[in-house]
């Protein structure tokens, strides 16, 4: 779960350190990922591995192109400009929600895993689907971050990150950065989704938590800050269990949200941000 | 006739034409109305957070719902009379901004909006923590008897159109008054430029604190008007959907306008109504309605009207 | 004649930047007093430290007397401390009438009409009451932030290069202006102009690397040899 919501955030860390919005539809690219999954395990007529790998590839590229053509569309007609992007995005939330529940339905459906193996170990067990879903995560973030400093495309959007107007002053098509910015952010949200749908069953409403969550890990790690959501998304992703097991979940909730707002308040950089 | 004395005269009329609806209206669309009167008393209160100071908050809900519990919990436990619990719940409304005001104030723009987002959804699950005490998810309904005010059933028709219209108008004739004070003036300084307002030696956490507690008196006094009007308090006033209607509201009629929150609520309310109509994803109208106006059309209907010609408008 | 503004060994440093470097100044009651030094030399920020927009890291402010240190800004100008910025910032969306009465109001002017007419009327913009801040000609919207200032009526005001990108014809009224305000008002005057400089202030003081290089009456300054080295082109021996 923590690996999920790692990535998850990821995706909207990224978005908000490059191009500076705020993402509130960000959990629905994350729900999308879910359905656009399940449509294609449903209408290929492969196995499940193989359905499911598609699936791995062709959500976040639908995804990802998705979120580019809003961001054509709607973010960068507003110029990028914070409350303007907030309130775009808001709406966004609820257009992409509600269509997937016309065109998807409100139920919750399952999608096959693409394979069922326990690892038995002495002392307890443990689906081998979800240690694949940990290192699949990790394999896509180390992915991520080589793609971020180790290519040229990286160290573009880094560049943009830094200073926009003197990236475009270099030559550099902030546009164009901005939108591949904002589809790979989503990407990284649907693929997220991909992988956790087996083991939990694809909603409409499945994006408001990770939402939530993904929000917290991204100001308790530092807006910004890639390194700052791992370790938070590390930390929050177990210790919801752990307090779960404590505490009442609402409770739980609760309390996460509290602290957020407090960190945002007496300490805005999180962890390990600089000051957004 | 002046300036002054014409915005007045427009809002009086504003006021008469709506006294006269209820007796023009078929009597499903004036308790509708009724609704939109309320609702747009706690769009006026938003505004005058957003709209007026430029407070971006996504937690003028939790005001609203403060505001509904406030009145409706101790007319259920602790059997108040109506009257003192609806002034409970303007009060509650106020404290509460203040509460959250005087943590989230200390950030600004988009911190200010998640801080106050936290908060709301805080409270949301607190009331469903607290579910034997307040009714949890499900809510409850407001006995009867209970929404009698000096022999009057508020639970009819026409006492119930003309409290929310008395309500509506007092508020509205109170904005009206306070965007065209000094202080209304400052509230626009501090959203114009926050820096200059500083240096022209006014205080900009107290300037903007005010304005959101009184931002919150105006949502608890709608919260606890709605409640007692329509019978039921339930935590789904308290959910994320109910901070972002007043804003739409705010965005459609026009930011900065007295008006504009009656006009938006209204559209805002019969669009939704029509787009019920047709299909269960209605919130699809409201998605796109954002999207929509902020791209084309951010400074609302009255706003635009206001650039465009009617500069006299406050 | 008596201090208005002291600062004693005042510092701000920004990491290895230091700004203003222990610096003791002086500004008296009803003088005209010019800040000048090279770009870079810490005018700007000495005199944020003054007006409250940058918090001191160590020594003194004074006004008449009472220690202002760490006062908050907007307190500061409601004890009498003016500021107009060097990038003109008035309110664009705002009149003219609204744009001053709001320092007018501040100031606690009642009835505040002819508060801000007075104002108007000292800067030359009688009659521009409707008008948009924003459509005003640079000029006139520096104008327009002097008024601000005078409608606060300050005991001190801090002007920060206003004469920039003002023709000739505007300085000369400019020049007028600023000497009808003194003594009733204090100028504290950041300039590049030397001309406006050496013909309107009574004291001049030169920073220079945020030290103050030397203070004196404008004949003094130009006779000092290390102020022609840094900043008037060199001295012959």
């Amino acid at each position: 779960m923590a690996a999920v919501l790692a990535l998850t955030a990821v995706g909207l860390s990224l978005v908000f350190g490059v191009m500076r919005v705020v993402n509130v539809a960000h959990g629905e690219f994350y729900m999308l990922g879910a359905v656009v999954a399940w449509f294609v395990t449903y209408y290929l007529p492969f196995p499940p591995a193989l359905a499911w790998g598609a699936a791995l590839l062709i959500a976040p590229i639908v995804v990802g192109a998705l979120a580019a053509l809003a961001d054509i569309t709607i973010l960068k007609r507003l110029k990028y400009d914070p409350e303007a992007t907030i309130v775009a995005t808001i709406g966004l939330l609820y257009i992409l929600q509600q269509a997937a529940l016309t065109f998807y339905g409100p139920d919750a459906r399952p999608v096959p895993a693409p394979f069922n193996w326990r690892i038995q170990f002495p002392w307890f067990g443990y689906s081998g689907y979800k240690l694949f879903v940990v290192a699949a995560a990790a394999a896509i973030l180390l992915g991520v971050w080589l793609f971020m400093t180790r290519t040229k495309a990286g160290l573009i959007m880094r560049a943009t990150q830094v200073d926009m107007e003197t990236a475009r002053a270099f030559g550099i098509n902030v546009d164009r950065v901005y939108a591949g910015t904002f589809a790979l952010g989503a990407a990284l949200a649907a693929a997220a989704a991909v992988l956790i749908v087996p083991i939990q069953q694809a909603h409409y409403l499945m994006g408001h938590d990770p939402l939530l969550l993904s929000f917290i890990v991204v100001i308790i790690g530092g807006l910004g800050s890639i390194r700052g959501t791992l370790i938070a998304a590390l930390l929050i992703g177990l210790s919801d269990g752990v307090i779960s097991m404590f505490y009442a979940p609402t409770l739980a909730k609760i309390i996460a949200t509290l602290l957020v707002a407090m960190v945002l308040v007496f300490r805005p950089q999180g962890l390990f941000g600089a000051r957004a | 006739m002046t300036g002054g004395a014409k915005v007045l005269w427009l809002h009086l009329a504003v006021v008469a034409l709506l006294f006269a609806a209820q007796f023009v209206l078929p009597q499903y669309h004036a308790t509708n109305l009724a609704r939109i009167m309320v609702l747009a008393v706690y769009a006026m209160g938003y505004n005058i957070a957003f709209g007026y100071t430029g407070l971006l908050s996504l937690g003028h809900a939790l005001f609203f719902a403060a505001g509904m519990y406030a009145m409706g919990l101790p007319l259920w436990h602790l059997g108040w009379m109506p009257i003192p619990a609806l002034i409970l719940g303007l009060v509650a409304g106020g404290v509460v901004a203040g509460a959250v005001g005087l943590l989230a104030l200390r950030t600004a723009g988009v911190s200010f909006m998640i801080v106050t987002l936290m908060f709301a959804q805080a409270g949301y699950l607190t009331l469903l923590y607290l579910n034997t005490a307040t009714g949890g998810d499900e809510g409850f309904v407001i006995d009867r008897a209970n929404r009698i005010i000096a022999g009057t059933d508020l639970a009819t028709d026409t006492p119930r159109f003309l409290a929310a219209l008395g309500l509506y108008a007092t508020a509205m004739l109170i904005c009206l008054w306070l965007v065209r004070s000094p202080f209304g003036r400052v509230m626009v300084a501090m959203r114009e430029n926050e820096e200059r307002s500083r240096m022209l030696g006014y205080n900009p956490f107290q300037v903007k604190l005010t304005a959101l507690v009184i931002s919150g008196l105006y949502a608890g006094a709608a919260g606890a008007a709605y409640g007692l009007l329509f019978g039921y308090v339930g935590a789904t006033f308290a959910t994320i959907q109910y901070s972002i209607l007043p804003m739409l509201y705010v965005l459609m009629g026009g930011a900065g306008t007295v008006l504009g929150p009656l006009l938006g609520a209204a559209m805002m309310f019969y669009l939704i109504d029509i787009a019920s109509g047709f299909t269960d994803a209605w919130l699809f109208v409201v998605g796109a309605a954002l999207v929509v106006l902020i791209l084309f059309a951010p400074k609302g209907v009255l706003g635009t009207m206001r650039e465009r010609g009617l500069k006299w408008l406050p | 004649m008596a201090a208005l503004m002291q600062t004693e060994h005042l510092c701000r440093h920004f990491g290895g930047l230091r700004a203003v470097d222990d610096v003791n100044f002086r500004l008296d009651q009803g003088e005209i007093h010019a800040l000048i030094g090279p770009n870079g030399a810490g005018k700007t920020t000495f005199v944020s430290l003054l007006s409250g927009r940058v918090p001191v890291q160590s020594g003194r402010i004074l006004l008449a007397g009472e220690d202002i240190t760490h006062l908050p800004a907007h307190a500061r100008v409601k004890k009498g401390i003016a500021y107009t910025f060097q990038i003109t910032s008035v309110y664009p969306r705002l009149t003219v009438f609204d744009n001053v009465a709001l320092a007018a109001q501040s100031a606690g002017a009642k009835p505040l009409k002819p508060a801000v007419a007075a104002a108007l009327k000292r800067v030359n913009l009688t009659g521009f009451d409707d008008d948009l801040a924003g459509n005003l000609s640079y000029g006139h919207q520096r104008l327009l932030e002097v008024a601000m200032g005078l409608a606060l009526q300050p005991r001190v005001l801090i002007l920060d290069e206003p004469t920039q990108g003002l023709a000739a014809g505007e300085i000369e009224g400019f020049k007028a202006l600023v000497r009808s305000l003194v003594p009733a008002t204090t100028v504290l005057l950041i300039e590049h102009n030397m001309d406006v400089v050496m013909d309107l202030a009574t004291r001049i003081t030169v920073l220079n690397f945020g030290q103050v290089l030397a203070s004196g009456t404008p004949d003094q300054i130009r006779a000092n040899p290390d102020v022609q080295d840094a900043y008037l082109g060199g001295h012959d021996d």
